[in-house]
């Protein structure tokens, strides 16, 4: 007798996410349906605007990874109309995107993702002292967990709970069986959790220095950069290599040693062994180094063959509506497809809650639209862009992962897991953190004899442009696709990481990522279906970028309507 | 000044009100900030900032310490709509450990759905008990905008698949007061620029309550955490402009506080992103600067502890907190010239136009918008 369980709110994500799952008289799961249940429509309001106030727009799709968007479609009409913008513009935009990573990385993993690893409740039995002591094991410079701050961290969150007044932290899956960490290892990783509150503030500031602000920076131009005055400005270089330092070194000391305390204490759970099922993965070069260089590879492994690695040919990805609210009648491509909405609602059936509104997954039942490449579902992140460079021989990232493995005494097919992913983010954290200092000191010598941050780009209404860019944002490749008419979008596309992760099953039965990530897991208590999160967040969902797709080639949009029936 | 003296015998009531009320905080707000190295002195200091902030006469300063003192007696319910979570993030972003985020630590949050621990079935428990075990106390902050064409399918949240235009509804009924944070919540946002393709709309247009609306794109934490520190103090709605918007904060222009008005009133201009002017700092008017159409404390506020704003980094203010910017303010690197504006003429501001010459400004834009502006809500 299978149970359906229905997960909605998905918490501590970007946007809104439901994941249904049907699990068998053993609680083992053999079909999981990924949902987006927010549709907004920015592709729609793109078209007739002038070009140059993409990036702006397009940022607003997400707060989380606020710049990506905003380069990203930046980027896309600069391909379009052909302008090759200055080196300083480069360094700038990449120095942006290092700030970002560490911030997003670091909230991520702490703030987002941590408190399925952590229980809270826990660590209210720790010693201190020994949760010190044991702190050294994973570093021999630890950060927050000397023993009276572990003591202070501890008294605060006995507060909460003696008071049984938990605020956040309350209803959660506290004792779940399938939190592995000590008592004292959920202490350290606790009062990490409160000291990256303060230091992502410290990165959110990095990206403010060339950005104006962040969320959503405003220093970005068609041609290139505005931010000249902070440029040339030494006070605010040291400021930016200042802020770097306080978060590279927590980076270092504790997020990199709590991974290493997560793989000890979670290497033999099987709920966090699985989790890569889709065993195709993709990803785009991105941070500029001196000389040109990138810091990532781009390429594309199919089945787990690492010694496979082929180049990327945009020309193969295509996308398939026949489970998302849409209408279409084939796959399309990215610069020929359409958008047309098709809500179709729930099905009323029996779960593990009683009698609820449930996914049709016979029918439509998601805003995502599901991209392949090849036909083949792909995942993208950190995990796909470390591997993509690791079977490139790419050697900063080869001896990262190897040194990685040592470490933990892991082999390499651990990578292919939930820990694997969550570990593949830190260590790219931790390679753009180092990395970012050669584009800074790149920066320092090219500033001495150069000063240019823009070139005027020029639009010739009467000519038709079509251009794209590709990028590596936090949650993996991203790309925006542009046709530009009569000086103006004709139509736009963004295909993003989580729409690649996260899309429903295609025409063809094939399922996405975080569909075949469910498969065959066992949950522990289907009512608390901690193991499911634990896993979705593995992803890093941003639900908000995912919902996107579109064109509106050839249709005018007096066409647009919403049937709330499919009819 | 008799208004103030009722007013703050009014405060002094609500204060003692709540206090009646039990903590929902372990510790007290002087307890944890001594915990973070910050002394009864500047917590003082605090006070009288944020009362300035607020336009109020400095002997308020003591209601303000009373009343981040007892934010923990008031339960706060955030909810999250047709949105980009950039709101929720410029407050996890705010300063580091400064009072500003201490005391929103202070308040007792009791759903979040970025922050919260719970998931799903769980969350949505979460959030039925707090809306009717604190009915007709809590505050309501929204994020986001709400979509209402199709019956509001665009959007459902939870497990019993519930629209939010269904959950916003619902959780505005028992509110004390709501605060839309945000242009999405306030007046549709993006999703609502043309053609509007999901019927988005602001809070206030589809609840029957007075809103306070926040405009940016997104509001600084301060402007977040000085509303809500208002509220604690007084149960009820600081002064608000023709828009809803607190008149403490969005009282003044862009272009008034402006660090580069000087060189708007001597005339210097930057022509093209990257010049010799843009070096120098000059006046972004002429690449598409909105400050002299935007009410917003963003030049002496500025962003991330301070960090920077968009016209320190070179490029004009967008007008992100205005109604309907996405279509009124386009293009966005362009200079706006005259034009209509929430339906209000923009007249010529004489002094930059004469230097200007041939650019036609349009300055001044809705500055009699402010003349419009509402008394203090009773």
């Amino acid at each position: 007798m299978s149970k359906r369980v229905v997960i909605d709110p998905i918490t501590r994500i970007e946007g809104h996410l439901r994941i249904e799952v049907e699990v068998d008289e053993n609680n083992v799961i053999n079909k999981a349906w990924s949902s987006s249940t927010l549709w907004r429509g920015i592709e729609v309001i793109l078209k007739g605007r002038t070009p140059m106030d993409v990036g702006l727009i397009v940022q607003r799709i997400c707060g989380v990874c606020t710049y990506s968007h905003y380069r990203c479609g930046t980027e896309a009409v600069e391909n379009a109309l052909g302008i090759q913008i200055p080196l300083n513009a480069k360094y700038l935009r990449s120095l942006m995107l290092t700030s970002l990573f560490m911030h997003d990385h670091i909230v991520h993993f702490y703030h987002l993702h941590g408190l399925d690893w952590v229980d809270v409740v826990s660590a209210l039995s720790a010693d201190p002292a020994k949760a010190a002591q044991i702190a050294l094991k994973y570093t021999d410079k630890p950060i927050a967990a000397g023993e009276g701050e572990l003591r202070a961290v501890q008294e605060r969150v006995k507060g909460f709970v003696e008071t049984g007044k938990l605020g956040p932290f309350a209803n959660a899956y506290w004792g779940n069986g399938t939190y592995k960490f000590t008592p004292e290892q959920n202490l350290i990783a606790l009062s990490h959790y409160l000291k990256a509150l303060e230091v992502q503030r410290v990165a959110a500031e990095m990206l403010a220095i060339f950005g104006g602000k962040s969320p959503h920076p405003q220093s970005l131009v068609v041609g290139g950069v505005t931010s000249v005055r902070d440029m040339l400005s030494p006070a605010r270089l040291q400021e930016w290599k200042q802020k770097h330092e306080i978060v590279t070194d927590f980076i270092l000391r504790a997020y990199q040693a709590d991974i290493v305390m997560a793989a000890e204490a979670f290497g033999t759970e099987p709920s966090v062994l699985g989790g890569v099922n889709v065993k195709n993965f993709m990803a785009t070069n991105d941070f500029v180094l001196a000389n040109g260089e990138y810091l990532f590879d781009q390429g594309v492994i199919m089945n787990g063959d690492l010694a496979g690695v082929s180049d990327i040919n945009p020309d193969l990805i295509a996308e398939d509506v026949s489970h998302a609210w849409y209408n279409a009648d084939a796959p399309q491509h990215p610069y020929d497809g359409t958008t047309i909405p098709n809500y179709t609602g729930f099905v009323e059936r029996d779960t593990v809650y009683g009698k609820l509104p449930t996914l049709d997954g016979d029918g439509k039942y998601s805003w995502v639209k599901s991209p392949r490449y090849q036909g083949e579902p792909v995942e993208v992140g950190p995990l796909s862009c470390l591997l993509v460079s690791y079977a490139r021989g790419n050697k900063v990232v080869v001896d990262a992962v190897n040194a990685l493995l040592a470490r933990t005494g892991l082999p390499v097919e651990a990578l292919f897991t939930t820990l694997g992913r969550t570990a593949a983010r830190m260590l790219q954290t931790v390679i753009v953190a180092q990395e970012g200092l050669k584009t800074f000191d790149a920066l320092l010598t090219n500033i001495q004899s150069d000063e240019t941050t823009y070139v005027k780009p020029h639009i010739d209404p009467s000519k038709e442009y079509v251009g794209h860019a590709m990028m590596e944002a936090p949650r993996g490749m991203l790309s925006h696709w542009i046709r530009i008419k009569n000086g103006v979008i004709e139509n736009y596309q963004a295909v993003v990481p989580t729409t690649w992760n996260a899309g429903p099953v295609d025409a063809n039965g094939k399922i996405g990522p975080y569909e075949a990530s469910l498969i065959g897991l066992k949950l522990e208590d289907p009512t608390k279906p901690l193991e499911v999160i634990r896993i979705i967040h593995s992803f890093d969902p941003c639900m908000a970028c995912s919902v996107h797709v579109m064109d509106f080639k050839g249709q005018a949009l007096s066409e647009f309507r919403v049937s709330p029936n499919g009819q | 000044m008799d208004t103030h003296a009722a007013l703050y015998e009014q405060g002094k009531a609500r204060l003692d009100a709540l206090r009646q009320f039990a903590p929902r905080q372990q510790q007290t707000l002087l307890e944890k900030l001594q915990q973070h190295g910050i002394s009864r002195r500047d917590f003082m200091k605090w006070s009288a900032m944020v009362t300035g902030m607020l336009a109020l006469p400095l002997p308020f300063s003591n209601l303000v310490a009373e009343a981040a003192e007892l934010a923990d007696r008031v339960p706060l319910i955030w909810l999250h709509m047709a949105e980009c979570t950039g709101c929720s993030e410029s407050l996890v972003r705010a300063d580091t450990p400064n009072l500003d985020s201490l005391i929103f630590d202070h308040i007792s949050l009791e759903y979040h759905e970025t922050l919260m621990a719970a998931a799903g079935w769980q969350a949505e428990e979460n959030l039925e008990h707090a809306l009717e075990t604190y009915k007709g106390r809590y505050l309501l902050a929204v994020e986001g905008a709400i979509p209402t064409a199709n019956n509001g399918s665009f959007l459902t949240v939870g497990c019993k698949g519930h629209t939010g235009l269904e959950i916003v509804k619902h959780a505005a009924e028992g509110a004390a007061a709501i605060i839309s944070v945000g242009t999405c919540a306030a007046f549709g946002g993006v999703q609502a620029a043309y053609p509007n393709p999901t019927g988005a709309k602001g809070v206030h247009e589809v609840v029957s309550k007075p809103v306070i609306n926040l405009g940016g794109c997104p509001p600084s934490e301060k402007n977040i955490v000085g509303t809500l520190m208002y509220f604690i103090m007084f149960g009820k709605l600081p002064a608000l402009d023709m828009f809803n918007r607190p008149k403490w904060a969005y009282g003044a222009r862009v272009h008034d506080n402006c660090e580069r008005r000087g060189r708007f009133d001597a005339g210097e201009f930057v022509e093209e992103f990257g010049d010799h002017g843009a070096k120098e700092g000059y006046c972004l008017y002429k690449v598409g600067c909105k400050g002299p159409y935007t009410y917003n404390n963003c030049p002496t506020e500025r962003f991330n502890h301070h960090t920077s704003w968009p016209v320190l980094a070179g490029h004009g203010c967008m007008g992100c907190s205005e109604p309907n910017f996405w279509d009124d303010m386009a293009d966005f690197e362009k200079p706006l010239g005259r034009q209509l504006l929430h339906g209000l003429d923009a007249t010529a501001d004489t002094v930059g136009a004469v230097i200007l010459g041939a650019t036609v400004v349009g300055i001044g834009a809705h500055a009699v918008a402010s003349i419009f502006a509402k008394p203090l809500e009773e």
